[in-house]
């Protein structure tokens, strides 16, 4: 590679790969993000690799390992282009029959199309999916276009032409301006305004003119995979936002602090930090411009709290992962007492989309107080799991049932999480809500990261609000006593009461309780805690009421308050419940009814999943 | 020199200074347990906590760490502070119900009742003892290790470090174990020896703060 010490090299190069991606050359994708490696996709494109050799058609059909396309309900998956044809599940078998036919012959492969579950109709096309056409994807389309080992893709398809407009023909306060125009706001959870941080930053006094720049994928809520997705896709996307932000402040040091967990996101980023330095785009004097910034990777242990702002500088220095009052912000006080910016990785990679496309254009995307789309991932009792990307303002409704394909065997809505363990419940009767910022605080919730947990009946809102209380818990640093102390006795309540031993004072408690810790808790992490207790309270007072007062689970999921039995009418005697037991509880003969022995049933649930007649009952 | 508004009084402070200073100059009890004069201000306890008013709005702050600001508005005694401070006191005792500092702090507050589960930590976890070791006697030889519930005050793994010079400083700066509540039984947590079990009755010396006492009136901290 040779360095680009112009912008008219860079034009000059991308025009070059532009021409050499012929856009009706056939082309085979399957997506290898860690979803998709997860369920085969490594050896399905080894396979691919393989039998385009072997079949000679190594020279005429290009292939592309590209990150996750958001689809993760259909992985493995395989797209031909130019036609964006989809296979879904595809194994390594798969594989030969694909290529020749409809590589070879251009003939579909009828039995591994997509189908769509609500009308059981086959779709050829990527773009018919109702998973993906009624999506916005601003950022996330991309990631099908891209390599994330070949900077030469990025580049091909558009990438750092923002970052030429902001070295060489924009002025600081005019991309100041840019972002205040776009309302970007930070997507990492809170929404605070991005140009205010940048601003604050930009204007900040600094000893040497050392400042910070710093990109948190240190994302941690269950069940959410925004961040390691863009990572892995589309990691130019990110550094660019970097770059574009450090110019614009005058910082020349960069971190992205990223989870360790996610190793295909911290090798992905690294080849294209390290291919970014090779092209000039990254290091001393970029792009010829007299312009030094770099970036480096610091990878985080784990711990949820590094998430904080002020906890994950605080690990990044090397010192444990706590965080501290920021009444003096981190614009003028963060990584090592120097002004430092932080955003998320979702912020960082829609900037250059507006630098690219113009405040204008961006802005008219989404509501009057959250501008741009959000992706969330989207996860639960629904029919399509995966990453969506959708504008701000879409209802609950339209991402459920339009998007997710309603529920798994059309059971009915009980409630959506939204916002991780921070966030909270909101029940069916508000799924006409539209998603933004303010409208989801309104409810009681919050935006977050962007998970969204899809809940039907068989969901127990105690057995929620405890799981989330209980990861909260366990993540707390136990720096302050609300959160710490707090959280561990709001723990104890929820147990209490999912084990019949809750009073109604219990509830009251809760409240007083979650108030309290919301209010006096010194960190983001313990003032948004008590959401999902206080949200369930809120909306689902009735299914509290049952635990304490009728002692009684209605969704028939805490076990200290339901029994199995079988139905005498339902039952057909036919073993399979008795034979798969592990305590041995059941009893019986084939053919004839069988009795659960109370004392040696541990409620695990299995004997109500196997049974085919709905003869186990739950009450 | 800025000015600032605590609890009705307009006050000037010396830039840099706490909210909980300048409260404290003008005679206003805040109670606190984690802060300590000539340690930095940690904000772990939660004890001294502030009502800041922003127009409409109003947050809770730990008043040790509060920086003064010019135009600030303070409460150090509204409802909503008294209330916080009163459950994060509650949730103290349960989780350490042998301090004498801290029963005294309960029935300072008026809090008759913990409504939480008792789990007797013995350490409240303020620090004091890391922050005194670390820059008052230059050592740093205790720290914090572990994470929420299992966290814990140490030496690195368990062994005596060479930087520990046994000056008990640790020992005497600790507002648990110094003066450990020598009550033999707890009711409710609450150690009863003194005034906490009679019944609630409002200050009488300091006038205006209507803090809920028991007989024995005011402790000023």
């Amino acid at each position: 590679m040779k360095r680009l010490k112009s912008p008219v090299e860079l034009e000059r190069l991308r025009s070059r790969l532009a021409r050499k991606r012929d856009r009706h050359r056939t082309t085979v994708v399957t997506s290898v993000g860690t979803c998709g490696l997860a369920r085969g996709a490594g050896e399905v494109a080894r396979a691919i690799q393989a039998e385009l050799v072997r079949q000679n058609l190594g020279e005429s059909v290009d292939f592309r390992a590209t990150g996750c396309h958001g689809f993760c309900e259909i992985e493995p998956v395989v797209v031909i282009y130019p036609e964006r044809i989809v296979y879904q599940h595809v194994t390594p078998a798969d594989v030969p029959e694909i290529i020749s036919e409809s590589v070879g012959e251009r003939r579909v492969v009828q039995r591994l199309l997509y189908r769509d579950p609500s009308t059981g109709d086959e779709v050829v096309h990527e773009e018919d999916i109702p998973f993906y056409s009624k999506q916005y994807r601003l950022l996330t389309d991309d990631i099908r276009l891209i390599d994330p080992h070949q900077i030469d893709d990025y580049i091909a398809i558009g990438g750092y032409s923002a970052l030429v407009k902001v070295l060489f023909e924009m002025q600081p306060e005019e991309v100041l301006e840019e972002i205040r125009q776009a309302g970007l706001r930070g997507r990492g959870g809170a929404g605070f305004a991005t140009v205010r941080k940048w601003e604050a930053c930009r204007r900040a006094p600094s000893h040497n003119s050392m400042k910070y720049i710093i990109c948190n994928a240190d994302e941690g809520d269950p069940g959410a995979y925004m961040d390691r997705s863009l990572l892995e896709g589309n990691p130019h996307s990110v550094i660019e936002g970097m770059v574009i932000g450090a110019h614009t402040m005058d910082a020349h040091e960069g971190y992205v602090y990223v989870r360790n967990e996610y190793p295909l996101a911290v090798t992905n980023l690294g080849i294209a930090l390290e291919q970014a330095r090779e092209y000039g785009l990254l290091g001393q004097n970029i792009l010829g411009s007299g312009f030094d910034f770099d970036v480096k990777i610091s990878r985080g242990g784990g711990a949820f709290i590094c998430g904080e702002s002020t906890a994950l500088m605080a690990s990044l220095e090397g010192r444990i992962g706590e965080p501290r009052p920021k009444h003096i912000h981190t614009a003028l006080k963060g990584l090592y007492g120097r002004p430092t910016n932080l955003n998320n990785v979702e912020t960082w990679a829609n900037v250059p989309v507006i630098i690219n496309r113009g405040a204008k254009w961006y802005s008219k995307i989404g509501t009057k107080g959250s501008k741009g789309t959000k992706i969330f991932s989207l996860v639960g009792k629904i029919k399509n799991t995966g990453l969506v990307e959708v504008p701000m303002g879409i209802t609950l409704k339209e991402m459920v049932y339009e998007i997710g394909g309603g529920l798994v065997d059309g059971k009915p809505l009980k409630a959506i999480q939204t916002g991780g363990p921070s966030g909270g419940c909101i029940p069916a009767s508000l799924v006409d809500l539209p998603v933004d910022f303010d409208k989801l605080a309104e409810v009681g919730s919050m935006m977050g990261s962007g998970g969204m947990i899809v809940m039907d009946e068989s969901t127990c809102s105690v057995d929620l609000a405890r799981y989330f209380t209980k990861f909260l818990t366990e993540e707390s640093c136990g720096k302050c006593v609300p959160c710490r102390e707090g959280l561990d006795r709001m723990l104890d309540i929820l147990t209490d009461i999912s084990e019949g031993r809750g009073t109604e004072e219990d509830i009251d408690l809760l409240e007083e309780l979650g108030g309290v810790i919301k209010d006096a808790a010194l960190c983001g992490l313990g003032g948004t805690a008590p959401n999902p207790v206080l949200s369930t309270i809120r909306h689902f007072r009735d299914e509290y009421l049952a635990h304490v007062v009728d002692k009684r689970c209605p969704a028939g999921v805490c076990k200290e308050l339901i029994t199995f039995t079988i139905d005498e009418r339902k039952c057909t005697g036919c073993l399979i419940c008795a034979r798969e037991c592990p305590q041995n509880a059941i009893t019986g003969q084939k053919k004839k009814v069988h009795v659960i022995d109370q004392e040696k049933c541990i409620k695990c649930r299995l004997c109500y999943d196997l049974c085919q007649f709905d003869a186990v009952v739950i009450s | 020199m800025v000015e600032l508004t605590i609890d009705g009084v307009k006050v000037r402070a010396h830039k840099g200074t706490s909210v909980l200073e300048a409260a404290r100059e003008m005679g206003i009890v805040i109670p606190t347990l984690c802060y300590y004069p000539g340690l930095s201000s940690f904000g772990e306890c939660r004890v001294c906590l502030v009502e800041v008013v922003n127009g409409k709005r109003s947050t809770l702050e730990a008043s040790c760490t509060l920086p003064v600001e010019e135009g600030q508005v303070i409460l150090t005694n509204s409802p909503k502070a008294k209330k916080a401070r009163k459950v994060v006191v509650e949730l103290l005792l349960a989780s350490c119900p042998t301090s004498k500092t801290l029963q005294c702090m309960a029935s300072n507050m008026g809090i008759n009742k913990i409504r939480f589960k008792i789990k007797d930590r013995g350490c409240i976890l303020c620090g004091r003892c890391v922050r005194y070791c670390k820059e008052q006697m230059q050592s740093g030889g205790i720290g914090f290790v572990g994470r929420g519930t299992s966290r814990r005050v140490s030496t690195a793994f368990g062994v005596t470090p060479e930087e520990c010079r046994n000056c008990g400083g640790c020992q005497w700066i600790c507002p648990v174990c110094e003066r450990a509540c020598t009550a033999d039984s707890l009711v409710n947590g609450l150690c009863g020896a003194c005034q906490n079990l009679a019944p609630v009755e409002t200050c009488q010396i300091c006038v205006g703060c209507s803090e809920s006492v028991g007989p024995g009136g005011h402790t000023v901290y």
